[in-house]
């Protein structure tokens, strides 16, 4: 493999991460104030499907992201009430969320457009369009950096690159806000949030509802910017592969973005490479695809170190009367 | 509090409660899509229970439901969430084709029982490496059941397309027929012995329905699960395990055990579904056998509330909702099967997550009425002057 086809490959790596990167801190910022949600996938398909529906109704791709985070609030502010209002078990209401968006994307989409769930093809404005970083073309032939910066860095849609800036203002965040502070409490200890005189409540809809913005952007991105258009059960997995990227990076902004690039990076791979000769044993495409699925269940196994999650994770707080 | 409720209430009037309320999101759905829900309704009743033949496509349904719902259940009681019955009995299919496959079986009784020991210890397989990492790596077991569920398909895919391939089949990934020894006794077989007619239909008809003697297994295996949860040492622990994992520890009971026990049961069961899908309807191994009735099962365990009986009677309900919506799609294009999952999803949010919703005003309504009781002298002379308020005061 020359240096160009190993540059296509991170292009696509990262084009693969962005979707992931997105829901991975959704989850943080979820899991990080004491809700688990395991319904971060069909937030997603829900995004994907209503932001493609709408960008293809109004032909304008970022109409089309509003209503992909709408359909995406919708749903967290469900998880929202099942699991902070009427504290309901986190894990089922996410469940239930999941089959809710796979079921209504496809008798809706079915209703409104008659395509056996997909929507129409997205064309132009519709679509996220590729956008040229500034001197890409004039020191694209630069040797070594030139074809990294043109070639890598530059030539993506604006999502990605709103992702890559998610990182360090989900840290910020998180770090170096009051708010972040107490989120990070909440997930900890609520009763000492509490006691404090800061809702718990208040705090952990808000969170559940940024994690909702956040997998809107994911949904939208996968629907508009990396195909054109929605297809039956598209988001395939992402969710939950976030979900063990979220573990991987130990519930931190910077290790999220690592983890969520290497499960793009596996993707990537398995796109480029259908069958691959390993000691002339040919591995079959199948499983190549089922790598990343593969990769969790390893990852999840905790052979890469020790994962806390945070301590409140996935209990509802029961205020003392 | 538990106490709040009586009995009856919890286990009926609460979960009927929760039934009506994803009923009408659900008709609310359908009437946004623009069609009248109550049309819907008709025709789904109609199509599922309105004639023998329906009833022998709701029943087959509903055998499958049955063992999936068993199967989530048990390890419910574990306080463990089984996402995975859906690769599991992708995984007991396999092991209904291999024990059918290569053996020339004399009889269909014999066949079973291969293909049951199959289905079972290919399902427990296939739940076990989630369950040992939940015991003792401490993995999350719904994220591994659920990557379990992916890796499950690409295998089939895999081996339905390589390895297992009839030539010449067509194209379709698939394996050869079974023998036609071991093909079950289904429902048609029934009405030919006793010699009652049946009419050939083109949409359901009882002389072709799938319903067969796996059904009646299905039973027996809800109550086999009774009989281990509430009659046995091993189920009494599970349930231990289940209600306090710091109480069951200090009596001695091994976390490690009871996750590994509860799962290669729960995803034996979900395994078992294959004798009724592979064995009885399909007679060969197809790319997806399962159907989504793994899933369904999660649905129909926390709407039985884990109890064999509840989940027979939802089984039945989702029975109904699955040959029903066939019905409806046929009658109603714009009412595709997709449908069925939006009311899966609203029974699992209701009877699952949002549970407390309907539970917190029951139980204040039921706490109200009970309060007068202890008040009752001042509460009669109050109403004094009223002589039918007083005729009804006990």
């Amino acid at each position: 493999m020359d240096f160009l086809g190993l540059l296509q490959i991170l292009d696509s790596t990262l084009r693969l991460a962005t979707p992931l990167l997105f829901a991975c801190l959704a989850g943080l910022f979820s899991e990080r104030a004491g809700i688990f949600d395991i319904g971060l996938e069909g937030k997603m398909l829900a995004s994907a499907f209503l932001s493609a529906a709408a960008a293809s109704y109004t032909g304008n791709v970022w109409l089309g992201c509003l209503a992909g985070i709408g359909a995406s609030l919708m749903l967290a502010a469900i998880h929202g009430v099942a699991s902070i209002t009427f504290r309901g078990n986190q894990l089922i209401s996410g469940v239930a969320i999941n089959f809710l968006a796979s079921g209504l994307t496809v008798v809706v989409g079915e209703a409104w457009f008659g395509l056996g769930g997909r929507t129409p093809q997205l064309m132009g404005a519709a679509r996220f369009q590729e956008i040229d970083l500034p001197f890409a073309r004039e020191i694209a032939d630069v040797p070594l950096l030139g074809p990294i910066y043109a070639n890598l860095l530059s030539g993506h849609s604006a999502l990605v690159y709103i992702g890559l800036l998610c990182v360090p203002l989900t840290w910020w965040v998180l770090y170096r806000t009051r708010f972040g502070l107490r989120l990070r409490a909440v997930g900890e200890n609520p009763a000492a949030v509490d006691t404090a005189g800061v809702s718990v409540v208040g705090l952990r809809y808000a969170a559940v509802m940024i994690c909702g913005l956040l997998t809107g952007l994911a949904g939208a991105y996968l629907a508009t910017a990396l195909s054109a258009g929605f297809v039956k059960e598209m988001s395939a997995g992402r969710g939950f592969i976030a979900l063990a990227a979220l573990i991987f990076a130990k519930w931190r902004p910077w290790y999220a973005l690592g983890a969520t690039l290497l499960f793009g990076l596996l993707e990537a791979l398995g796109n480029r490479f259908q069958t691959i000769e390993v000691f002339d044993i040919t591995v079959p495409t199948q499983f190549m695809q089922a790598l990343p699925y593969i990769l969790t269940v390893v990852i999840l196994a905790g052979f890469v170190g020790r994962a806390i999650p945070p301590r409140a994770g996935g209990e509802p707080y029961i205020k003392e009367r | 509090m538990n106490d709040a409720l009586p009995k009856w209430a919890d286990i009926a009037l609460i979960p009927l409660l929760n039934l009506t309320l994803a009923l009408i999101v659900s008709g609310l759905v359908v009437g946004f899509i623009g069609e009248d829900p109550f049309e819907v309704l008709s025709l789904l009743i109609e199509g599922a229970v309105g004639s023998a033949d329906g009833w022998s496509y709701t029943l087959y349904y509903a055998t499958n439901f049955i063992f999936t719902g068993l199967g989530v259940a048990v390890a419910f009681h574990a306080r463990l969430f089984n996402i995975g019955g859906e690769g599991q009995a992708m995984l007991g299919g396999l092991g209904v084709a291999l024990a059918l496959l290569y053996v020339p079986w004399p009889h269909w009784s014999l066949a079973l029982l291969a293909a049951m020991t199959g289905a079972a210890l290919f399902g427990a397989a296939w739940a076990a490496i989630p369950a040992w990492l939940q015991a003792r790596r401490g993995s999350h077991i719904v994220i591994t059941t659920i990557m379990f569920n992916f890796i499950a398909s690409a295998l089939m895919v895999y081996l339905l397309s390589r390895v297992l391939l009839v030539p010449g089949a067509g194209g379709s990934p698939e394996t050869a027929r079974f023998a036609a020894a071991t093909n079950l006794p289904a429902i048609g077989d029934l009405y030919a012995l006793m010699g009652w007619g049946c009419v050939e239909r083109p949409i359901a008809s009882v002389c072709r329905a799938p319903l067969n003697i796996a059904f009646l297994l299905a039973l027996l295996a809800g109550f086999a699960v009774w009989a281990l949860l509430w009659r046995t040492r091993l189920g009494y622990e599970i349930r231990a395990f289940g209600h306090s994992e710091p109480a069951a520890l200090y009596a001695g009971i091994s976390p490690t055990k009871i996750i590994m026990v509860a799962m290669l049961i729960s995803g034996g069961l979900c395994g078992l579904m294959a004798i009724n899908a592979v064995m009885g309807e399909a007679e060969r191994l197809v790319i997806d056998p399962v159907q989504g009735a793994g899933f369904v099962g999660i649905a129909v365990a926390l709407m039985g509330r884990s109890h064999p009986i509840g989940i027979c009677l939802a089984a039945l309900l989702f029975g109904m909702l699955y040959q029903g919506g066939g019905y409806v799609e046929f009658d109603i294009p714009a009412i595709s099967r997709e449908m069925i999952l939006v009311i899966q999803a609203l029974v699992i949010l209701f009877t699952g997550a949002l549970d407390n919703m309907v539970r917190a005003p029951m139980e204040a309504l039921f706490l109200n009425r009970r309060r007068p009781e202890p008040a009752l002298p001042t509460s009669a002379t109050r109403s004094d002057g009223d002589p039918k308020e007083r005729k009804v005061e006990p």
